[in-house]
C-alpha cells in the first residue's frame, strides 16, 4: 500500500537477545533485502550487504518542545541510504540496550525528509524472561522499552518455570497491555510477527489491536508454543508504581470542540511523562472515525474510515506513561463527551 | 501557493538543452578540465565528453562530491575519499574503514577536508593530513578563504580549526543541529542550514548571530553570487536570496524571492559572472532567474499538471553547475536524467 520504506526498530535491554533476533531475521529465506542500522559492528554473524554503523546522537529540536528529541544520525543515514534506492526494501534499526525508543520514533514524525521516504513500522522489544523482572526494578531504560513497544518478544522462556513466565508476563502487562506479546526461546518467532506490522499506520490501529475497543482483554492467545496455560489461570494483576497504562471509554460521542483543545493541552503539559497515546473517537456529527496516536508531545491524528452500521459509536483513548495522573486524565476526557448525561 | 499557477514561460531555453540519461541518481555536477562531469550515486564518475564511466567507488555509493577544474573528489559509503582526474585515473586519499563520509570540502589550492562521524581530516595541498575530533558528528565543512582554516558544523554550532596549530578551535555557538555549511567568498560570514528548517549565520569577526527563518523545508543547497553580495538558498517554494552587501550581512533586511512555483526548490547555482540564478525544483523543473527583475527562463520542464510527487516518483533536481565562463549549465536529477544547457 505505502511506497515508503518500512522501518522496524529493535530495542531490548542488554543481553535480552536483540542480536539473536536480528540474525534470525537476516538469515531466514524471506526474499527481503534489508538495510540494517546497528550500533556495534561485528555482532552480526550474517553477511548482509548493507550494514551501517550508527552513533545514537540524540538531538533536541529548537521548537519549544522539551521532550522533542530526534536521532540526528538516523536522519543522516536514511538520507544516505537513499543513494542505494532499490537495493533494499526495508530498514531495521537496532538500538543499544540502554536506548530510549522515543527519539527514534519521533524522528519519523518530525523530519520531513525522512517522512517523505520512510515510515516507522513498529517498535519491537526483546525482553529476557529470566531477568526482565529485575531490570524493571533497577533499569528505567528497560521499563521504557516495554512501555513503548508495539511487539514484545519475551525471550529465553526455556530458562524459567511456567510460573515464572506467567509472573513476568503479568509484570509486562501491568506496564503495556496493548503490545503483541510472543513468548519464545532463542527469538524463534515468525517474521511476520516482527515485520510489516504497520503499528504506526493510523488506518491500521484497529486491525493490529482487535481487542482495542474491548475492555480488559489481555490478549494472550494466538502465540502458543506448547506452553499455553489456558485462560483459567488468568494473569496476576500487578500495578507498576511508576509506569502505567490507562484507557478511558466514553460510551458514545465526544465533542471535537472540547476534545481537540483538551488533548493538545494534555500532551503539551504531560508530554514528557506520556510515552505513547492512542485513541479512536466518534465525533459528534462526523460519519468517520477520528484516530490519533502520539509519542510524548507529538500527535498524529486524522479522520479515517466511516463507522460501520454494526459498530457502536464509542470513544476510547489510551495512555502509557510514567506517573500519569489518572483522575485528571479521566475527568478531562469524560468532560469531552458530547452528551455528558450518557 | 497559487492554485492556478501559470506554468507558461515567455522565453524558453529548452531548445538549447541536450538531455541524456546518466544511468544512476546524480549526486553532483561540475566541469573538470572544462568538460562536463557527473558524480553518480552508484559509485561511478561519468565523464560525459567522451562518454566514460570511472568506478571511483566500486561496490559503494557516492554520498558527496566536489568537482572543479582540476579534479573530482568523492566521499562514499565505503568510507573512502577518492580523487578522480580528467585522464580517468583515481587515487584514494582517505579511508575511514567503512565509516560513511559525512562531509567534504575542497579548496582551490588543492587542500581537501572530509569527516566521518566526529572525525575530521584536513589534507593540505602537499598531502599532509591532520585530524581533529569534533564534539559531535560533522555535517558540513568549508575552508575559509584566508589562511589554512577549516569551519565544521556540528550539534550546537560551528568550530573553526587551524589544522596546522595545536590550539583548540574557536567555536561559533548556536543551539541545535547544524547541517550544511558555507562561507562567504570574502570570508566574513559563515552560514549553516539547520534541522529546524532555518539558516543560521555568524559574522566571524565578532560572532554576531544572524537568524534566517521561514523555510518550509530544510535548505540543502546554497550558492553565493560571484561578487559575494547575495546568497541563494533552496528549501522554499521559491529561491530565497539573502543580501550580503554590507558588513551586517542580511540583518534587518528582507530576502528576495525569485522563481516562485508550487514546488520546493532543491538546488540553486548562481551564474559565475552575472546576477542570474539557476534554480532546480523537486518536481524536475529548472529555471534561470534574473535577480534584478525576477525574469524567468525555462530550462527544463519536469512533472506535468496532475502528476504528483511520491516516494517512487521524485524527479528532484539534485545537481546544478555552471562552467567557468557561465556559458554552459550542467544538471542532473535523482532519477538519473541529466542535461546540458548551452547559452549562445
Amino acid at each position: 500500500m505505502s511506497e515508503k520504506i518500512p522501518v522496524t526498530v529493535l530495542t531490548g535491554y542488554l543481553g535480552a537477545g536483540k542480536t539473536t533476533l536480528l540474525n534470525r531475521i537476516l538469515s531466514e529465506d524471506h526474499g527481503h533485502k534489508f538495510a540494517v542500522i546497528v550500533n556495534e559492528f561485528g555482532e552480526i554473524g550474517i553477511d548482509n550487504e548493507l550494514i551501517v554503523g550508527a552513533d545514537e546522537e540524540v538531538f533536541e529540536m529548537n521548537n519549544g518542545c522539551i521532550c522533542c528529541t530526534v536521532r540526528g544520525d538516523l536522519i543522516r543515514i536514511i538520507e544516505g541510504l537513499m543513494r542505494r534506492k532499490g537495493k533494499f526494501d526495508a530498514i531495521i534499526v537496532e538500538t543499544t540496550g540502554l536506548a530510549d525508543p522515543a527519539p527514534v520514533a519521533q524522528t519519523f514524525f518530525v523530519d520531513q525528509d525522512v517522512q517523505d521516504q520512510a515510515r516507522l513500522d513498529a517498535v519491537v522489544t526483546v525482553a529476557d524472561a529470566k531477568w526482565l523482572a529485575d531490570r524493571l526494578r533497577d533499569a528505567p531504560e528497560a521499563k521504557n522499552q516495554i512501555a513503548f513497544a508495539d511487539v514484545i518478544i519475551l525471550n529465553k522462556m526455556d530458562l524459567v518455570t511456567p510460573e515464572e513466565l506467567r509472573e513476568v508476563e503479568a509484570r509486562i502487562r501491568a506496564i503495556n497491555p496493548y503490545a503483541k506479546l510472543h513468548k519464545t526461546s532463542r527469538c524463534a518467532v515468525p517474521l511476520d510477527a516482527v515485520l510489516g506490522r504497520n503499528a504506526f499506520d493510523l488506518d491500521r490501529i484497529l486491525e493490529i489491536e482487535p481487542s482495542f475497543l474491548e475492555v480488559d482483554d489481555h490478549d494472550h492467545h494466538g502465540h502458543d508454543h506448547g506452553h499455553d496455560h489456558g485462560h483459567d489461570h488468568g494473569l496476576k494483576h500487578y500495578h507498576d508504581e511508576e509506569m502505567q497504562s490507562f484507557s478511558f471509554l466514553i460510551d458514545g460521542e465526544v465533542d471535537p470542540a472540547r476534545f481537540m483543545p483538551w488533548i493538545n493541552l494534555i500532551v503539551q503539559r504531560e508530554g514528557p511523562s506520556i510515552l505513547r497515546s492512542k485513541g479512536i473517537l466518534a465525533f459528534k456529527g462526523e460519519d468517520k472515525r477520528f484516530v490519533f496516536q502520539g509519542v510524548h508531545m507529538i500527535l498524529d491524528g486524522d479522520l479515517q474510515r466511516e463507522w460501520r452500521p454494526d459498530e457502536k459509536r464509542v470513544s476510547k483513548i489510551v495512555f502509557i506513561g510514567r506517573n500519569l495522573k489518572e483522575d485528571d486524565l479521566r475527568s478531562g476526557f469524560m468532560a469531552c463527551a458530547a452528551n455528558p448525561a450518557q | 501557493m497559487q492554485p492556478e499557477f501559470d506554468e507558461v514561460y515567455d522565453t524558453s531555453l529548452v531548445g538549447a538543452v541536450s538531455q541524456f540519461n546518466a544511468g544512476a541518481q546524480v549526486v553532483a555536477a561540475g566541469f573538470l578540465a572544462n568538460k562536463p562531469v557527473l558524480a553518480l550515486a552508484d559509485g561511478n564518475i561519468l565523464l560525459i565528453e567522451p562518454n566514460q564511466r570511472v568506478a571511483a567507488h566500486p561496490d559503494g555509493a557516492v554520498l558527496l562530491a566536489h568537482i572543479d577544474d582540476q579534479r573530482v573528489v568523492t566521499g562514499g559509503d565505503d568510507g573512502r575519499v577518492v580523487v578522480t582526474r580528467a585522464d580517468a585515473s583515481t587515487l584514494e586519499i582517505g579511508n575511514e574503514k567503512g565509516r560513511w563520509i559525512d562531509a567534504l570540502t575542497v579548496r582551490n589550492d588543492g587542500a581537501i577536508a572530509w569527516s566521518a562521524g566526529k572525525h575530521v581530516r584536513a589534507r593540505d595541498a602537499k598531502g599532509v593530513v591532520k585530524s581533529h575530533e569534533a564534539p559531535s558528528t560533522v555535517r558540513g565543512l568549508g575552508f575559509l578563504p584566508k589562511g589554512y582554516r577549516l569551519a565544521m558544523s556540528h550539534y550546537n554550532g560551528v568550530s573553526l580549526w587551524f589544522p596546522n596549530t595545536e590550539g583548540a578551535p574557536d567555536v561559533l555557538k548556536w543551539p541545535g543541529s547544524h547541517l550544511d555549511l558555507t562561507i562567504s567568498p570574502d570570508g566574513l560570514f559563515c552560514v549553516t542550514s539547520m534541522q529546524e528548517n532555518a539558516l543560521h549565520g555568524w559574522r566571524i569577526s565578532d560572532k554576531k548571530d544572524m537568524r534566517m527563518t521561514g523555510y518550509p523545508g530544510k535548505t540543502r543547497s546554497f550558492s553565493f553570487s560571484h561578487d559575494g553580495q547575495w546568497l541563494a538558498t533552496s528549501g522554499a517554494d521559491a529561491c530565497v536570496v539573502w543580501p550580503f552587501q554590507t558588513k551586517d550581512g542580511p540583518m534587518g533586511k528582507p530576502p528576495r524571492e525569485c522563481g516562485v512555483r508550487p514546488f520546493k526548490v532543491s538546488q540553486v547555482a548562481f551564474h559565475p559572472e552575472a546576477p542570474v540564478i539557476a534554480i532546480g525544483y523537486e518536481d524536475g523543473w529548472i529555471l534561470l532567474c534574473r535577480l534584478a527583475d525576477g525574469a524567468e527562463l525555462l530550462v527544463r520542464a519536469g512533472l506535468g499538471e496532475g502528476e504528483e510527487l511520491s516516494p517512487r516518483n521524485r524527479p528532484s533536481v539534485s545537481a546544478l553547475a555552471w562552467d567557468k565562463g557561465g556559458h554552459k549549465l550542467l544538471f542532473g536529477l535523482e532519477t538519473g536524467e541529466a542535461g546540458i544547457l548551452t547559452l549562445g
